[in-house]
């Protein structure tokens, strides 16, 4: 019988059938954080169980951690506290801690496909909802709660009811200058936040196989604000290139046999879905969110949408809301909004690639005056590459904060977060209402629309802007 | 885990579509407080007004709201991060079971973790029992039945997978469940290293250092 990708992971996963359609599956890669770590470690400590296989359990710091130059720990006592707890906890379970000293730190979706911890087939776990961004690898990889993080400790298996499966097919090919984050911003918007609910998301057709490694992780990255808990993208050559070398992946001969294995893991010609849809890529333009939800996006050169005319009945009260919070009106140019910062960064949009796309447009151009620009790279290695080619040295010139890696102002838990009323334009992945501060308005972007915008001042995509100067 | 069977009581209306985790709970009070320290929080952004007093417009402030066993919401509540603390400031504030068109999928399962009780019905019976709840009549939740009932109200039957059900009707610790497979986990593991060595670092560097 034919099967969905999917299908060949999850039965190459179940331990065990429990009543009521749960499986029981075994976990390959458990990721951690210092923010769910800690108290899931006591709490397995507490009911004198051990961690069950510290060799498949990877920590990293990121979620609290300062991104100040040069910075170790955190900003404040309370972080630095539970950084240096994640870190003893580590020690004691045995579970591999990457830190500042062995140059490995980073947000924990970008160190482990760096490191080449994660890999096609595997099941991932971490207590992240963006877990999903590991299935760019063809891997079935979930966010769990700390529960289920303690679980996982004390069993390296979990207890899930197997979600139905949804392909979405990406036909023809994207216009120049389009990013995964375009698409997927597209995407959210045209299916809403809650369409992938129950589902695991495959994400195909040519403009997919066009997209690099990075790419793929951003756009796996948002399946998370579909509703989906994970989105996958079946493994290929571009994915077998980017595995060869990496620190944790097979080598030589095991590399072989595994890619022989991998190959077999694609959804069968046959195969069907419980959900299918398919998008026009070519129809896909610059793209950013106007509101308060991954759904409210417009194109760049579009205008503010009018909840009387522009949208479901249903949706007209959220609609408001949402443009009373954002303080804007309909009718208004999307590319006039005026901006006060821009972050770049976070486990959607930091690595080497989206570094270079924001350092690109910003060769040779200046910040508008009186705005304020960060770069947070995903991982020191990130940050040594991107050292290595100068792009610190674009940014810099162009008026941006180099910074340390971590999650930062996607979510301000490690206090870098937007001042109340500010606008600022990101490249991460959730605009809810106070979530990169109290008061704080977001607009989601790509790279390179967050650097054009910082330029202009205003939202705008990189053709929008003069050209540079000499 | 506390068993849950039947729960009765007001239920808070609170309809909004898509209200997420970080509305639920914020990420600084995550980060610098301990579980039991979360319940004054929860709802923040609407709880509170600017200069921090309490906002007599939200729900949760009014009577006989203020200690509501059951929150009625709207559309894909819960949805977002995975933080579980947004099940735990709930909790806090005395919240067992929450009635939705429904939820987002990480919250519905951290729901099921902590004993509460996430029932997800149609949109059309969610602004009936709504409507009911608004004016203060209370709601009664009964998991072994599965019904929803509420004076003047034709009773609403609800499901929930067997499992899920029966590990909230006993309170059953997951761990402990799963701690009974550890033989199967073994064999698991010891055909699997053949299979696919390379999910176990063989013939790589050493995973534990």
């Amino acid at each position: 019988m034919a099967s969905t990708m999917l299908d060949k992971i999850w039965d190459a996963h179940v331990i065990a059938s429990l009543p009521g359609e749960v499986s029981l599956l075994h976990v390959d890669r458990h990721l951690m954080h210092e923010l769910t770590g800690v108290e899931a470690l006591r709490r397995v400590a507490g009911r004198q169980l051990p961690v069950r296989d510290p060799g498949l359990t990877f920590a990293t710091l990121d979620h609290v951690t300062s991104t100040k130059p040069l910075a170790r720990d955190g900003d404040e006592p309370w972080s630095t506290r539970m950084i240096q707890a994640m870190r003893a906890e580590s020690k004691v379970h045995r579970i591999p801690l990457f830190d500042v000293d062995d140059g490995r730190k980073g947000i924990v979706h970008v160190i482990g496909p760096e490191l080449g911890l994660t890999l096609p087939g595997l099941t991932v776990v971490c207590g992240d909802s963006h877990t999903c961004t590991h299935g760019a690898f063809g891997a079935l990889a979930w966010g769990i709660g700390s529960s289920e993080v303690a679980h996982v400790l004390a069993t390296q298996t979990i207890q899930q009811r197997k979600p139905k499966s949804m392909r979405v097919n990406f036909l023809g090919a994207v216009q120049e200058g389009i990013t995964a984050k375009d698409m997927i911003l597209h995407l959210i918007g045209k299916l809403g936040t809650a369409a992938g609910t129950g589902f695991a998301i495959e994400y195909a057709g040519p403009a997919i196989r066009a997209l690099d490694m990075e790419a793929r992780m951003t756009l796996c990255n948002l399946s998370i604000e579909l509703g989906a808990r994970q989105g996958m993208i079946a493994p290929d050559d571009v994915t077998f290139r980017y595995i060869e070398g990496r620190e944790f992946a097979p080598q030589g001969a095991m590399l072989d046999r595994a890619i022989e294995a991998w190959r077999s893991l694609a959804s069968d010609d046959e195969a069907s879905f419980d959900q299918e849809v398919d998008i026009d890529s070519a129809a896909i333009r610059p793209t950013v969110t106007w509101g308060t939800s991954p759904e409210h996006v417009a194109e760049i050169d579009a205008v503010v949408p009018d909840p009387d005319r522009d949208c479901d009945p249903a949706a007209r009260a959220a609609w408001r809301r949402a443009l009373t919070y954002m303080r804007l009106e309909p009718g208004q140019p999307i590319s006039t909004i005026p901006i006060d910062r821009v972050f770049i960064g976070s486990c959607t949009n930091s690595r080497l690639s989206d570094l270079r796309e924001a350092a690109n447009v910003l060769q040779g151009r200046h910040i508008a005056a009186g705005r304020v620009g960060w770069v947070v790279p995903g991982s020191l290695q990130v940050k040594h590459e991107a050292e290595r080619e100068g792009l610190d040295k674009v940014f810099v010139l162009a008026g941006f904060e180099w910074r340390e890696p971590g999650c930062s102002m996607c979510v301000g838990a490690n206090g870098d977060m937007v001042a109340p009323g500010q606008r600022c334009v990101s490249t991460s992945n959730r605009n809810f209402i106070g979530r990169q501060g109290p008061g704080a308005l977001t607009h989601l972007a790509s790279p390179a629309i967050a650097a054009a915008s910082a330029v202009a001042g205003h939202l705008a995509a990189p053709h929008m802007l003069p050209e540079r100067g000499l | 885990m506390i068993p849950f069977t039947i729960c009765e009581g007001p239920a808070a209306p609170l309809l909004q579509e898509n209200i997420d985790t970080d509305m639920i709970i914020r990420i600084e009070r995550i980060s610098k407080l301990s579980r039991g320290e979360l319940g004054p929080w929860a709802f923040e952004m609407w709880r509170y007004t600017e200069s921090g007093a309490l906002n007599p417009d939200f729900v949760l402030n009014r009577e006989p709201f203020r200690q509501a066993p059951i929150l009625i919401a709207g559309a894909n509540f819960g949805c977002g991060s995975s933080r579980e603390m947004a099940v735990w400031a709930l909790e806090e504030i005395g919240v067992r079971c929450i009635i939705a068109p429904g939820f987002g999928d990480i919250f519905f399962s951290n729901c099921l973790q902590n004993g509460l009780l996430p029932v997800i019905l149609d949109e059309v019976q969610v602004q009936q029992l709504a409507a009911q709840a608004q004016g203060g009549r209370h709601l009664r939740v009964d998991l072994e039945a599965m019904r929803v009932s509420c004076v003047g109200l034709q009773q609403v039957p609800f499901n929930l997978a067997q499992g899920a059900r029966q590990a909230l009707l006993e309170g059953l610790d997951e761990i402990g469940q799963t701690l009974k497979y550890d033989a199967q986990i073994d064999a698991f593991q010891v055909k699997d290293r053949i299979a696919r060595p390379w999910v176990y670092g063989e013939a790589g560097p050493s995973i534990i250092s």
